[in-house]
């Protein structure tokens, strides 16, 4: 299992040290979210507790309508959280100014499932990538330092900048859109990456390539990578830690080795069972 | 952008509706460049003068004479000037009292009809039945078949100082003059209306005023419903809770009503075009309200809003780069339609006669109200109202047929 956490780009990255050896860079208690009131009162995240770690890639692995989306949403801070504290590096999480928020959102951001609709299609290209620059700052460096670094969060994600200027993010593929998501990450540099099933809309050659991405910036950059996803195939692949989740809780949650190699709870039985078996050495029901 | 634009005039829809309204538009425009005379000015001395060319008697008579040798006595003469009903009535009185077989009477041939007239028509009959007012309108028919049949011309008499009339000429039945020499002939393409107007050009003004009264209720409603709806469907929560309670209790109660109301309660005097509008205007954007918000709602949750919020953009950035730009085929559309029912809105108001109460403007709904308040639908004047009709018609239609057009190039499930 050493060599699955590896990038195919990048050197091997070193032995991840020991979790506990990390600083807690997201950490939440007791958080709940509930949409409406009365009959329509539905619980949608019920008091989880977690606790991410820096640098590592967790994976929060769930059916569809079982509160993935929701606590990420909470985790971004586009949604309130109805109950619970969620503690940021350390200390209490604080968003409730606008700046304050944008103050969050340059240590969060966030890569969607559906590349076609993360970009507001009457924009062009540059535009994206220079709102990044602007928001770490950058809003009065030269033009040749701002195409500089728009060349070189290109380049990370293996397009070319001169190919894209002057585009509209509707003239790429699926899997184009999605890497310059991951370089619109590269040029943001936050502490956290919130993936929310980053490759479940695009083909599987893409897949692949996404998924060394998102390993590159963990290793080139140090980002904390929460990675959301219905495949728990996918998770034991990428992930160092994964919670579990069913019905708006976390049933089991720790290691990837630990959790998906010697499930306790049915529900992670369950999903490993779902998992295709197409080749054998994937086929993790036999653990 | 050139594309879509492209893509919309290829629907051919919308280029039908463009058309028209275009033909209109440019009418509109053009035409009071051309006639310069107040569209409402009292140019006819009476009610309703049916469409047609008019000449001045006075002038025909001294304008140059042109001796025409056509057939105008006779059978042919007869012909034109005893109409159908004349012909009838002589046909009634001759099998009544005439004591003519109903068989050996021909109507359409005005020669022998004329004949078996003259040899059996007595005023002095026995004529049991018949009022006097009947007896002497025979009397009268009589005296023109007379006069149809002895015509010698008309004379022109001068009048002495003494008092004594003196031939000075004759004109002939041979004598015609060119219409090309008279220089006051006065043409009313569509007649005149109830008070001697011009119907044609009062149309055209009309038009000009209906289209604004549409445009600046259709700007009025449009604005504030997709102001109200993009913060109502956006910010969500309280402010949608009011926003719809609001809209939903301007839904319930119909609109015209509360529009009968409004106009009805500022009053005779207050009540000018752009107030028209303008009450058209407040009391028709909750549809607009509606729609916006539930467009608004299914965007506000779409990742390249979540992506922009998480940039840091501010709310009224994201409103304008992130939401109207996907929503703006949407309003162009509800404008279109909002015009289009601001300009119906009005014509039913001034139907009512609670539209623009004004002397110095004509509009679409005002013409109808003139019209109808003078019988014109009674008594056969058709031009009065049928083209005010016509040209709502088409306006709405040419709209309706824009908005169509354009729906199906925006909306991909339309899309051939």
């Amino acid at each position: 299992m050493s060599d699955k956490k590896t990038t195919g780009v990048a050197p091997a990255a070193p032995a991840a040290p020991a979790a506990a050896a990390r600083p807690s860079c997201l950490r939440g208690t007791g958080v709940t979210k509930v949409f409406g009131f009365g009959e329509t009162r539905t619980v949608a995240v019920d008091h989880v507790d977690f606790d991410f770690h820096e640098g590592e890639i967790i994976s929060i692995v769930g059916e569809s309508g079982s509160g993935k989306t929701t606590i990420s949403k909470m985790l971004l801070g586009l949604i309130s959280v109805t109950e619970g504290q969620i503690d940021f590096q350390g200390k209490p999480r604080d968003i409730s100014s606008h700046k304050k928020k944008n103050e969050y959102w340059k240590g969060i951001q966030a890569i969607f499932q559906d590349p076609f609709s993360s970009f507001n299609m009457f924009n062009k290209i540059d535009a994206v990538l220079l709102d990044c620059i602007n928001m770490r700052g950058g809003k009065n460096l030269p033009k040749e330092e701002k195409v500089r670094l728009m060349t070189e969060a290109c380049s990370f994600v293996n397009l070319k900048y001169a190919e894209l200027t002057n585009k509209y993010p509707f003239e790429l593929s699926g899997g184009q859109m999605q890497r310059l998501m991951i370089a619109r990450i590269f040029l943001l540099k936050p502490k956290i990456l919130l993936a929310d099933e980053p490759t479940s809309m695009i083909d599987a050659c893409s897949r692949a390539t996404i998924l060394d991405m998102l390993l590159k910036l963990r290793d080139e950059i140090n980002m904390t990578i929460i990675f959301i996803t219905h495949d728990i195939g996918l998770a034991y692949y990428i992930s160092d830690s994964v919670y579990i989740m069913e019905h708006g809780k976390f049933v089991e949650s720790g290691g990837a080795d630990e959790v998906i190699l010697t499930p306790k709870a049915d529900y992670t039985k369950r999903l490993i069972s779902d998992v295709p078996k197409i080749y054998e050495e994937w086929d993790l029901s036999t653990v | 952008m050139l594309n879509t634009i492209k893509q919309v005039f290829r629907s051919p829809r919308f280029l039908i509706g463009f058309i028209i309204f275009a033909l209109m538009l440019l009418t509109v425009i053009f035409y009071p460049l051309f006639v310069k005379a107040d569209p409402l000015a009292m140019v006819g001395n009476g009610n309703f003068f049916k469409p047609g060319t008019y000449v001045n008697v006075s002038e025909t008579v001294t304008a140059n004479r042109y001796t025409l040798n056509v057939d105008v006595s006779g059978a042919a003469k007869l012909d034109r000037q005893l109409n159908e009903s004349d012909r009838s009535k002589m046909a009634d009185w001759l099998i009544r009292f005439g004591g003519v077989d109903e068989a050996e009477i021909d109507t359409s041939d005005s020669v022998a009809l004329v004949e078996l007239w003259k040899n059996n028509y007595s005023p002095d009959a026995d004529q049991p039945g018949l009022i006097s007012t009947d007896k002497k309108s025979f009397e009268r028919l009589d005296k023109r078949i007379d006069e149809i049949l002895s015509s010698s011309g008309i004379i022109i008499a001068t009048e002495e100082e003494d008092g004594t009339l003196t031939e000075s000429e004759t004109i002939d039945e041979t004598s015609y003059v060119n219409i090309n020499d008279l220089a006051t002939t006065q043409t009313f393409v569509l007649g005149t209306d109830n008070f001697g107007r011009d119907v044609l050009t009062e149309l055209v003004a009309a038009t000009t005023t209906s289209l604004r009264i549409g445009l600046i209720a259709g700007l009025i409603a449009t604005a504030i419903g997709l102001i109200l709806g993009l913060i109502a469907g956006y910010l969500g929560g309280l402010v949608d809770d009011i926003i719809t309670f609001i809209t939903n209790l301007f839904t319930v109660i119909p609109s015209f009503v509360i529009l009968i109301l409004i106009s009805y309660s500022v009053g005779q005097s207050a009540r000018g075009v752009g107030l028209v509008a303008m009450i058209i205007g407040f009391t028709s954007w909750t549809w607009t309200t509606r729609s916006v918000r539930s467009q608004v709602i299914s965007l506000r949750n779409r990742d390249h809003v979540n992506l922009s919020k998480l940039s840091g953009h501010s709310m009224f950035r994201i409103i304008f780069t992130d939401i109207l730009p996907y929503i703006a085929s949407y309003v162009v559309m509800a404008l279109i339609l909002q015009i289009s029912s601001g300009i119906l809105a009005e014509a039913q108001l001034s139907m009512l006669g609670l539209g623009p109460a004004t002397t110095k403007t004509a509009t679409l709904g005002l013409m109808m109200n003139w019209a109808m308040q003078y019988s014109a639908h009674l008594n056969g004047s058709w031009w009065a109202y049928f083209p005010v009709i016509l040209t709502i018609a088409l306006i709405s239609f040419s709209l309706n047929l824009m908005n169509t057009g354009l729906d199906q190039v925006f909306n991909p499930q339309l899309r051939d």
